[in-house]
């Protein structure tokens, strides 16, 4: 085998292992974020009871750890895992298992296309030359198509959970997934014509690259050179990062756009006679979801792994540059990922036909005006 | 000539237990009409509501609650005992103001005694004290569960917090938290603990940046004036002929409040505003709960002021009528004093002495008017005692208000009317 190919498999499958590993990670401690943020909001204290046999026994930092909660995401994965997998009697049984499988796998494709660092040089590893490899998964021209096609799959398997079930209330809800999901991803797929009509790629890579040099599409502060249409263009960015996040809400069914689950309305709407670790899909899928949209919303508004300060905006030269990078990715979604959290422990829930109103009529023709807006800015930046 | 009508009984609960039977499998579908069985145990309908509901779609044709699932026979229980016997019943009714129930349920025997305008002034301000504290509790719940049941689960644990420390409260005063049991016929279990006047002064200051915690969360909230605003309106009329009560027929703007129509305690000498709505919609019972709680916030404050005896009663007053025959003598005197041997074995063996006749007592409770209706032959048991629960009553719109309502509306509605099964179904 040719050894460049070979060096390219190795590496994918080390990339997809890691990213897999580190997005499970993440879904795991976003829960605890998402326990404990709410206690926070709440004036609670949240999970703080589980301790680790050894480092728990540790003077003050086994039980500072104990108290942040820092294990509790094993116990609970221990429990998913453990957990009796009952099947009610009247389900349809095989959509049954396939549901939550359907709805947990398109929010994994999308990190795919994502871009979580520059490229970095690993030079030869066991006499294989490495080379310089970018950080993501597939580094595809069409990046942003194919995520919206993949998000848009996401969709049948609340749906299918809601047929499979055969029961009144997950059925409601799948009904309501369908209608709000398809919606929203109008509204989400209209916000972000505008990002391509400034950039001109539609590959996500190249996207972060033009942010490195004229500045964080919807922040253009603190841009290498300063650049004056960037700043006309910033009201048409904002509308469309608003946009685009309020759909990311609506995507990924949480609150105040919750309505597939609407725990007091439909019970627990799509997932309710699931249990165990078919359950744990689910939430699986609505947290990686959730990261997924936050990366979106990082790398298309603002500069995806880049940081317009000591020359981390550049490709990196060094292993610490990359690895910085990376972490820099990580930070940045991790606030637009709080954000998530703590919205959603704020806001009270829309009904329905407001839900529907509110995309149809209210952000569809918001976003669609944007568009026109920025088509004239940008004739307008080129004319004068 | 005798004439019969055959009074049929067509409705979807009938129908739903009959496809129950059948087994499972997709039960129903009535034409093109789903139904929707909401309740017993649903997440908000309050405890064991039952709500049938006919969908089409997601819009409701028709709805039918189903109620008696709770139901203890609490007005049977009642004619088997003596009248202090039942007051731990009366905690049991609307069980999120206690206290409330036990104050209405004392007033109505002591009316039936004819002593209920003797009450010591101080056992008064004590029982107003309850009354209202009862209704905080009662409505930061009811205000929290509608939140909640809207989405907005945050708010819910914040008034949780308040009820907690009126449950302490409720704790030092009467030794339980939630099963109070603090009134007997003609006074209280017990006087004010030393220091829970200040106690309850401090909390109050605190309830008040609580509520405006609360409406800063949801009374300009754009989502939650959306769900709440021209959703499940009751009008002036409707409420009027449902015999409605309480703070969902003064949202209709229906201005009655028992506490100023037919004042009983010292509710006549203390100065506050009954809160009225406009429309009759969800917000405006919502608003009208949130300023109710501030006027009993008021109403305790001048009832800490005039509290006759001072704060931990320096001054000495009663607190109970000094009637050996309605009220237990103090148990020094009865291992001393004849008389009070006598009263003490006649009050416990047979209960008070009530006259024949029968009365019917009214009172504003958090839910609405609390009634008990006492007939009594005589002696010391009810011969019927009839409570006039005001869930039950309120509940009775329900498949006027519903129909042609959202699913999402069911639940604002549920919540705006603020419901107690306890009490509905007694």
């Amino acid at each position: 085998m040719d050894a460049g190919l070979l060096s390219f498999l190795i590496f994918s499958a080390v990339k997809i292992g890691v990213v897999f590993g580190a997005v499970m990670t993440m879904f795991a401690y976003a829960v605890l974020a998402e326990r404990k943020i709410s206690a926070a909001i709440q004036d609670r204290v949240g999970p703080n009871r589980v301790s680790f046999p050894l480092i728990g026994s540790i003077p003050v930092i086994g039980p500072f750890l104990t108290r942040l909660g820092i294990w509790q995401p094993l116990v609970d994965g221990v429990k998913a895992f453990t957990k009796e997998d009952y099947t009610p009697e009247h389900v349809r049984k095989g959509w049954f298992w396939l549901a939550p499988m359907v709805a947990m796998v398109p929010s994994v494709l999308v990190l795919a296309v994502i871009p979580f660092g520059s490229s970095m040089d690993f030079g030869k590893v066991f006499g294989l030359d490495f080379g310089r490899q970018a950080m993501v998964i597939a580094d595809l021209n069409v990046g942003i198509l194919y995520t919206f096609g993949i998000v848009s799959l996401s969709v049948y398997g609340i749906v299918l959970a809601g047929y499979a079930s055969n029961s009144k209330f997950p059925f409601l809800g799948g009904i309501r997934a369908s209608a709000q999901m398809i919606s929203y991803e109008i509204a989400m797929g209209m916000s972000v014509v505008p990002v391509f009509m400034i950039i001109g790629e539609l590959n996500l890579s190249d996207i972060i690259a033009y942010q490195a040099e004229n500045g964080w599409l919807a922040f253009p502060l603190f841009a290498s050179k300063m650049n004056t249409d960037a700043f006309v263009l910033l009201p048409c960015m904002v509308v469309s990062f608003l946009i685009f996040t309020v759909s990311a809400f609506a995507e990924t069914n949480r609150l105040p756009f919750d309505l597939p689950e609407a725990e007091t309305e439909l019970v627990s709407g799509y997932n309710t006679e699931y249990g165990s670790m078919k359950f744990a899909f689910f939430f699986m899928g609505e947290y990686i979801a959730m990261i997924a949209g936050s990366a979106m919303i990082v790398v298309l508004f603002f500069g995806g792994w880049t940081l317009p300060f000591w020359g981390l905006d550049q490709t990196a030269d060094t292993l610490v540059k990359g690895v910085l990078q990376i972490l820099i990715f990580v930070g940045k979604l991790s606030v637009f990922l709080g954000m998530m959290i703590w919205v959603r422990w704020m806001l009270p829930r829309f009904r329905y036909d407001q839900l529907m109103d509110l995309g149809w009529r209210r952000i569809l023709p918001l976003a669609l005006a944007n568009i026109v807006l920025t088509a004239v800015l940008i004739y307008w930046n080129h004319a004068s | 000539m005798a004439t019969t009508r055959e009074i049929e009984i067509g409705d979807s609960v009938a129908s739903v237990a009959a496809s129950l039977a059948e087994g499972h499998g997709i039960r129903e579908i009535d034409g093109d009409r789903m139904v929707l069985n909401m309740g017993p145990s649903h997440p908000s309908t309050h405890g064991v509501l039952r709500i049938v509901l006919e969908l089409d779609g997601e819009v409701i044709t028709k709805a039918t609650p189903d109620i008696g699932y709770l139901h203890r026979g609490d007005e049977k229980i009642a004619e088997n005992m003596t009248y202090t016997q039942f007051i731990p019943y009366t905690d049991r009714l609307d069980y999120l103001a206690p206290l409330a129930n036990n104050v209405a349920y004392s007033l109505a025997v002591e009316k039936l005694l004819d002593v209920h305008d003797k009450l010591p002034l101080r056992c008064q301000y004590i029982r107003v004290i309850c009354c209202e504290l009862a209704r905080i509790s009662a409505h930061l719940l009811g205000l929290g569960a509608f939140a909640m049941d809207v989405g907005a689960l945050t708010v819910f644990l914040h008034t949780f917090t308040e009820r907690e420390k009126i449950y302490s409260l409720c704790e030092s005063l009467t030794g339980a938290r939630f099963t109070t049991s603090y009134t007997r016929i003609g006074g209280v279990a017990r006087d004010t603990p030393a220091g829970w006047i200040d106690a309850l002064e401090k909390f109050l200051l605190e309830v008040e940046v609580n509520f405006d915690e609360s409406e800063k969360l949801l009374t300009r909230n754009r989502i939650w004036v959306d769900r709440t605003r021209n959703v499940g309106v009751i009008s002036r009329e409707d409420a009027i002929d449902y015999g409605i009560t309480g703070p969902n027929l003064r949202g209709s703007g229906v201005d009655y409040d028992v506490r100023k129509a037919h004042p009983y305690l010292i509710y006549d000498q203390l100065e506050f505003d009954v809160p009225l709505g406009s429309v009759g919609d969800c917000y405006d019972r919502y608003l009208v709960r949130m300023e109710e709680m501030r006027q009993s916030v008021r109403i305790i404050r001048q009832c800490i002021k005039g509290l006759p005896g001072g704060r931990d009663n320096q001054g000495g007053e009663a607190v109970n009528l000094d009637d050996g025959k309605i009220v237990l003598p103090p148990k020094a005197k009865v291992l001393t004093s004849m008389e009070e041997l006598i009263h003490q074995f006649m009050l416990v063996t047979q209960g008070v002495n009530a006259p024949k006749g029968e009365i019917y007592f009214g009172a504003e409770n958090p839910k609405g008017e609390l009634g008990f209706y006492i007939n009594s032959l005589g002696g010391g048991t009810p011969n019927r005692l009839k409570i006039r629960a005001p869930s039950f009553v309120n509940l009775s719109i329900l498949p006027e208000l519903l129909k042609g309502c959202l699913i999402s509306d069911v639940v604002a509605i549920l919540g705006s009317i603020d419901f107690v099964m306890g009490e509905c179904d007694r």
